[in-house]
């Protein structure tokens, strides 16, 4: 029952701020949100945030598993995706002929490298109990080098009809290929953590490592199957940016892109230290990252001072999000609630609350 | 280096700082051995503080804030946006050389303030706050100005190209001339806050409460150490030292440039972990984390001697960070401090370790 009540107000929070930005854009202008059909296929705004966004989230999902595993964050994701994508292109390039088989021999290829990587990187953290931030700082570092070794040359291009269609849209299907991907991956994600019982062990794990091994959960293979997946999610992320983008730029592919995705992982409420944790306000979160680069761009504030409001907005969230402010908030609606409850007892009318 | 006189024989701290400068040492001697006629001069030592004062001084900052069990990545963006004030400063016409100093440390100052105050007393993820530290940073630097600035300002142009010229040291070149050894200014000032901040680290109360509450913040809080001061006092100096380095970074380049000190922070996490700082706090020296830097920069300048591929650069950086990562927890697991131990498989591990 707490718990319930406690996973509401996660996505509460990501869902407010998501909500007050729709109204920003709305009060703007509502045009903004309409969406017509050319050609068969969808265009507008909600399409564009949708597509936008979708790396992003892919890679927030991931975070989102390390995060509650073991309490830190993977802040290599960006740079893994590239070398993924790398790879992938490498493989599809060197093949004979680009039919759908050999793209999807190709992600399958990807996807292993990117359990490759996510096995390093875990067993770091697993085995050698290194912080996953400094774990991680080694790919980091190395990443993008080892990227422009794999690719051989500087962004070698991917010029055919297939890769293009994943990276834009199928003729015939009205809704862009990586909203698609990013819907699928999704479900894929949610039936797996509802059918077995990842998200009770690692909450476990990276509550208490050492009371879940008491009760027979082995906290070293969590920990590492949690950066397996996140290994998948960047090889489906470089996957879908490289599509995107049509050349593999090994320098500017996913730039910054993980701290996006932590940011993602904080806006949707989830403790940065491990533990309980919502996939769910992950991806709203990251959802919010994108609609609120698209607000600032609409209020037409300057492409140079976006990144100091971005950070203003931050800043306000997490202060508003803090356990001091959210412990005074909490006292002064108790002061409230109680001032009200002994006035509607004097006069036996319930007056409405407002909500904190 | 055991001062402490405790019946332990070597505290982590200070063992993690043996391994650290060993490692500089080995790999200094064998860049001599390698390339002894570049290696052997003077002045190629001191370059690596001539040009790289800036990420030693933010190298300690970080070592101070990791100390304290915190992280902070907006160094590197804050020293940029520092140069960038610096040099719009002393362009408008009115600036002075004194002046802009004071703007650099004042801005390093505020974004200290501010990062502190919200991770030690709204109790907010310092990673998130300096994240947004960064962009912050980095966004108004973009504002102010976009494209580089050459500073042209006499007198700063007189500080920049100022060199301490050691006569008694130097090299002859393949001449017969004697190059006397050129030191810079920001090499002094980076050499004067190691040793003014491994005194204060190690003997003042502050540093001390520091180690104290990057150890175990709630033993320290019982010992009635005033927790939420000491974090704030070290974010505080870290923007501080944030503010130094961009002056010293505008003093050695002398222009404002967007792509200022970008990726410093990084760099200097690596340099601090190399050099013996636990990110997980506590653990650290200040003496270590430069010493951490310079092997770093060591390796490139190797790298770049060999005349290979500059991919290679950041690859063997990053080899030798995993090298050392391991090598640090293993070191840990050995002596079993804090009940830390590695979580190898049966096979591996030896038989006296009981599971």
């Amino acid at each position: 029952m707490k718990r319930k009540r406690t996973h509401g107000f996660q996505v509460l929070l990501p869902l407010s701020v998501l909500a007050i930005l729709i109204l920003i854009n709305l009060v703007k202008g509502a045009d903004y949100f309409s969406v017509s059909l050319i050609n068969g296929a969808l265009y507008g705004n909600i399409p564009n945030i949708l597509f936008g966004a979708s790396e992003l989230v892919i890679l927030s999902i991931g975070m989102t598993l390390v995060t509650s595993s073991s309490g830190g964050q993977d802040i290599s994701v960006g740079v893994a995706a590239t070398i993924t994508s790398s790879v992938f292109v490498r493989v599809l390039l060197g093949s004979s002929a680009i039919t759908w088989t050999a793209i999807l021999a190709a992600f399958i290829v990807s996807c292993a490298v990117g359990i490759v990587i996510g096995a390093f990187n875990g067993s770091l953290v697993a085995i050698f109990n290194v912080q996953p931030m400094v774990a991680t700082l080694i790919l980091f570092t190395a990443g993008r080098s080892i990227a422009f070794l794999v690719d051989g040359r500087l962004s070698p291009i991917l010029a055919n009809d297939l890769t293009s269609q994943i990276g834009s849209v199928i003729p015939g299907v009205p809704i862009q290929t990586p909203i698609i991907l990013t819907a699928a991956f999704i479900a894929v994600v949610a039936a797996f953590l509802k059918a077995t019982n990842l998200r009770l062990y690692s909450e476990a794990v990276g509550i208490n490592p050492k009371a879940a091994r008491l009760n027979g959960i082995d906290p070293v293979r969590i920990k590492l199957l949690t950066y397996m997946i996140l290994g998948v999610c960047t090889a489906v992320a470089g996957f879908i940016a490289v599509t995107k983008a049509g050349r593999h730029d090994s320098v500017n592919l996913l730039k910054f892109c993980e701290m996006d995705a932590i940011l993602a992982v904080a806006i949707g409420g989830n403790p940065l230290g491990g533990g309980r944790f919502s996939v769910s306000g992950s991806i709203i979160g990251a959802y919010t990252i994108e609609v609120l680069n698209r607000t600032l761009l609409r209020l037409e504030v300057d492409p140079e001072t976006i990144k100091a409001f971005k950070a203003a907005f931050i800043l306000v969230l997490m202060v508003v999000s803090s356990p001091v402010v959210r412990a005074y908030a909490a006292k002064g609606v108790a002061k409230i609630r109680a001032r009200l409850d002994a006035s509607s007892a004097r006069d036996s009318c319930g007056p409405e609350q407002e909500e904190a | 280096m055991n001062t402490t006189r405790r019946k332990e024989a070597i505290s982590n701290s200070n063992l993690l700082f043996a391994i650290a400068a060993a490692i500089f040492v080995l790999m200094y001697g064998f860049a001599i051995l390698c390339y002894p006629r570049s290696f052997l001069q003077y002045q190629t030592f001191f370059d690596l503080f001539n040009l790289n004062a800036p990420l030693i001084i933010l190298t300690l900052g970080l070592s101070i804030v990791m100390i304290g069990g915190g992280i902070d990545i907006s160094v590197g963006a804050v020293t940029g946006l520092v140069t960038m004030c610096c040099a719009v400063y002393l362009e408008s016409g009115t600036g002075s050389v004194g002046g802009s100093m004071l703007l650099a440390l004042g801005i390093g100052v505020a974004f200290g303030v501010l990062q502190g105050f919200l991770i030690a007393y709204l109790e907010i993820q310092p990673f998130i706050i300096t994240l947004s530290g960064m962009f912050l940073a980095n966004g108004l630097l973009t504002t102010i100005h976009k494209d580089p600035l050459n500073v042209t300002l006499p007198e700063f142009v007189l500080l920049r190209d100022f060199e301490l010229v050691v006569p008694w040291l130097g090299t002859t070149n393949r001449l017969g001339n004697f190059i006397p050894l050129a030191i810079k200014p920001g090499t002094v000032v980076a050499l004067a806050l190691i040793a003014l901040l491994a005194v204060l680290m190690r003997w003042s109360r502050f540093g001390r409460n520091l180690y104290a509450v990057g150890g175990n913040s709630q033993s320290a809080l019982m010992l009635g150490i005033n927790v939420k001061r000491t974090k704030f006092g070290s974010y505080a100096l870290c923007g501080l030292l944030s503010g130094v380095a961009g002056f010293v970074y505008i003093m050695t380049t002398g222009a404002g440039n967007v792509g200022n000190a970008s990726g410093f922070e990084m760099k200097a996490i690596a340099g601090s972990i190399i050099g013996g700082t636990m990110l997980s706090g506590g653990v650290g020296n200040l003496i270590g984390s430069p010493i951490g830097a310079l092997t770093l920069l060591t390796i490139n300048e190797l790298i770049r001697a060999a005349g290979v591929n500059s991919n290679f650069q950041s690859i063997v950086s990053g080899l030798l960070l995993c090298v050392f990562i391991v090598l640090q927890s293993v070191v840990l697991w050995l002596r079993g401090a804090r009940g830390f131990r590695l979580a190898l498989p049966a096979w591996l591990a030896p038989s006296g370790e009981r599971g």
